[in-house]
């Protein structure tokens, strides 16, 4: 086993608003490990995003208690004073957003802003060899005509163009890390396709290690090596990707596969669902966070009820559930049904 | 069966923002280019395409929200131009429309009572006690508890809301009804549980559905007939089983093969059809076959004559000159 690129440790995010105290991240632990793409996958809210955020260290204001490890090259990020970060920030780790217009700057040319990133971590480098940094950027992205699309602004692009230079941004440092946060969610599927299969070709290339946040378990299934599956701030399954669609070990896995769609599947019949709605992060429930949705769920007194279930070993994955492994093992083949 | 819906070579077209300074009327956006269709009852037309292609466009115009450019809509045969305004009042009823984001539609200073009960209200069709009556059947008929109709719209979840929306729609007995992205914006578990309700009333009330979506998954799961649009016209049309089997469009073969797929093992070992670039404007369309300058089939003929959308199986229309097989 090689050792992992990063290790998160017991995060929590809470934030403390005018309804009370929103436990958005609580308590999750996971690796990333070298080179490979870790999937987190959830519905809205579930704190993937924040998770990333936290990650990059960046600002959630003044209203929020952030704690736990987040351990990179031997050192806390949650601990570095902010001229590291930005040491760090790029080489270490960078980010893609969903939105690339937000991560553009709409006043520079895209040019500039690839220049700008590589020059934080390269400040004495010449005109010409930004100029050659950049444009060798553009064309690994697969913008055409680079050096006439290095003076546009980023109005100027397509969505699928813009997401591409966010791109080119993250990886001009050649970054150990990239997280990327529903990279491809506001774009259309066929220029979905066209980012996913750059990101990993990318990767492939540059050897970096994945983080891809997203809602959409099909673009896990292609992309993932190994998911993690969140529910209300916590991490309900860790597993292998071909092992979790093959044999979930989590009540709340199981009903999120159930739910989807497939092209091939012409059945008219009810489509699986999960009953209920996400619970409050204000007001979590207690023991385990799903059990007011969840069909397995052992009743009153029960440990469903009163305890948090913590990720363990269940068969090859790891599930925060309460029931015996055989059960879970037995609900996971038969997809919940 | 009988026709509900038809279509009669549909057109939108809409001023440009520029030519409102430069002044030339030729400047036009092509959202809908000469669509025709024909919904039998009880069953559901799913539109599907990128965004931009003039689905939201078709929708409005044949939910009588929008004026079409050219062309005519028929409901039960009769030609909504030809209506006077009482009339078309009446015909209203029989169409609703869904929305993608029910908080936009909803008046957030409204009880969803009071939303719901509205149509009853602009169309009078029921006393003040009979729109509370109707309001509680609505809600309980969505799956909303009917005690909850003196809430606000933000005391509801997505999925909630969205069953405001259809009890809303639903409030003057329609018998079509245009869903524009009515699961786009919801969480998988809570797609499912929407498309359920509206699978169960269209089998409870006979309605006939024309639902929007770009999801080709989902409108696979709902859709009797499927018509996939590119840059405002129906490029493939025709019976759903039969397309999703066997897509003769290019474009069609494309946007199936790009749609991530939920196990890892398929999604592995397919060969998928990558197209390169975006859609092109609307506004200068390219000539001949639209889909040409992303087709990697495209001959000198694509460019020159435009395909016409013709029956190559029986019930399965493509436009294109060389469909696959
Ligand atoms: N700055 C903030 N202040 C208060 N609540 C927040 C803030 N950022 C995120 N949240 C809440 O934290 C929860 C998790 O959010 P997020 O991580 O964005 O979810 P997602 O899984 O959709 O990415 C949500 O309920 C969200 O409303
Ligand atoms: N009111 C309008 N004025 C001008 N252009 C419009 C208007 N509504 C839609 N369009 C344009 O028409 C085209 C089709 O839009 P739309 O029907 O919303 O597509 P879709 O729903 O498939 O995303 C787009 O180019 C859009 O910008
Ligand atoms: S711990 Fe209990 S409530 Fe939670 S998922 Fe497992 S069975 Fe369901
Ligand atoms: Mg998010
Ligand atoms: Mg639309």
């Amino acid at each position: 086993m090689s050792t992992p690129l990063i290790s998160i440790r017991d995060l929590h995010v809470s934030f403390h608003t005018q309804d009370g105290v929103v436990k958005a991240v609580d308590g999750v632990s996971f690796d990333v490990m070298p080179g490979e793409t870790l999937g987190i996958v959830g519905e809205s809210g579930s704190g993937k995003s924040v998770t990333a955020n936290a990650i990059m260290r960046l600002n959630f204001g003044t209203q929020v208690d952030v704690s736990g490890e987040i351990i990179m090259n031997g050192k806390n990020l949650l601990e570095v004073d902010d001229d590291e970060l930005r040491t760090l920030r790029g080489r270490q780790m960078a980010m893609v957003f969903q939105d690339p217009l937000t991560a553009l700057n709409p006043f520079y040319t895209v040019g500039n802003q690839i220049a700008e990133a590589y020059l934080i971590h390269h400040p004495k480098a010449t005109k010409s060899e930004v100029r050659e940094i950049v444009l060798n950027a553009m064309v690994k992205v697969g913008i055409p005509e680079p050096t006439k699309r290095m003076d546009s602004y980023p109005h100027e692009f397509s969505g699928g163009m813009r997401q591409r230079i966010v791109i080119a941004i993250a990886l001009v440092n050649n970054p150990q890390l990239l997280i990327a946060d529903e990279p491809t969610t506001a774009l259309d599927v066929t220029v979905q396709a066209q980012i996913l299969e750059l990101i990993g070709t990318l990767q492939e290339e540059y050897g970096s290690a994945v983080m891809l946040i997203t809602h959409d378990l099909g673009v896990i299934a292609e992309t993932a090596d190994r998911v993690m599956v969140m529910y209300a701030g916590h991490a309900v399954e860790l597993a292998n990707v071909d092992e979790l669609f093959e044999t979930p070990t989590h009540p709340y896995t199981v009903g999120l596969l159930g739910s989807v769609h497939s092209l091939d599947d012409s059945s008219r019949g009810a489509l699986q669902t999960i009953s209920g709605t996400p619970p409050s992060l204000i007001n979590l429930p207690t023991g385990c966070a799903f059990h007011p949705r969840c069909r397995f769920e052992l009743g009153e007194n029960s440990l469903c009820r009163t305890e948090a279930p913590q990720l363990h070993a269940v068969g090859k994955s790891r599930s925060a559930c309460h029931l015996p492994e055989s059960q879970l093992l037995q609900i996971g083949a038969k997809g919940g049904v | 069966m009988a026709t509900v819906l038809e279509a009669d070579h549909v057109k939108k077209y809409f001023p440009t923002g520029a030519s409102k300074w430069l002044l030339r009327p030729t400047d036009q956006v092509l959202a809908v280019d000469d669509v025709s269709f024909k919904l039998e009852a009880g069953t559901t037309l799913g539109v599907v395409g990128e965004s931009g292609c003039g689905k939201s466009t078709l929708g409005r115009v044949l939910a009588m929200l929008l004026k079409p450019t050219d062309g005519s809509v028929r409901l039960n045969g009769v030609d909504l131009a030809t209506l006077n305004e009482r009339d078309l009042n009446q015909v209203r009823r029989d169409i609703q429309f869904v929305f993608q984001d029910p908080y936009a539609c909803l008046n957030p200073r409204h009880s969803i009572g009071e939303s719901i009960a509205t149509p009853m209200k602009v169309q009078k069709t029921h006393d003040k006690q009979g729109r509370r009556q109707r309001v509680q059947e609505l809600m309980e008929l969505v799956g909303l508890n009917p005690e909850h109709f003196n809430r606000f719209p933000h005391e509801f979840s997505g999925g909630q809301r969205q069953r405001v929306g259809i009890a809303r729609a639903l409030a003057l007995n329609p018998k079509i009804i245009v869903a524009d992205e009515p699961v786009s914006a919801l969480d998988v578990s809570i797609q499912s549980q929407i498309l359920n309700l509206l699978e169960g009333l269209q089998n409870d009330f006979g309605l006939s559905y024309v639902f929007i979506a770009h999801d080709l998954a989902v409108v696979r799961h709902i859709a009797d007939e499927v018509a996939v649009m590119y840059l405002g016209k129906f490029v493939e049309y025709g019976d759903a089983t039969s397309i999703y089997k066997t897509p003769r469009h290019p474009y069609t073969k494309a946007l199936m093969s790009a749609a991530p797929v939920a196990d890892p093992k398929i999604g592995r070992e397919r060969k998928r059809i990558m197209l390169t670039g975006d859609v092109p404007s609307p506004v200068n369309p390219p000539s001949g076959c639209r889909f040409r300058t992303r087709c990697w089939k495209a001959t000198d003929q694509c460019a020159e004559v435009e395909p016409q959308l013709v029956e190559v199986v029986p019930g399965h229309r493509v436009a294109c000159h060389y469909p696959e097989s």
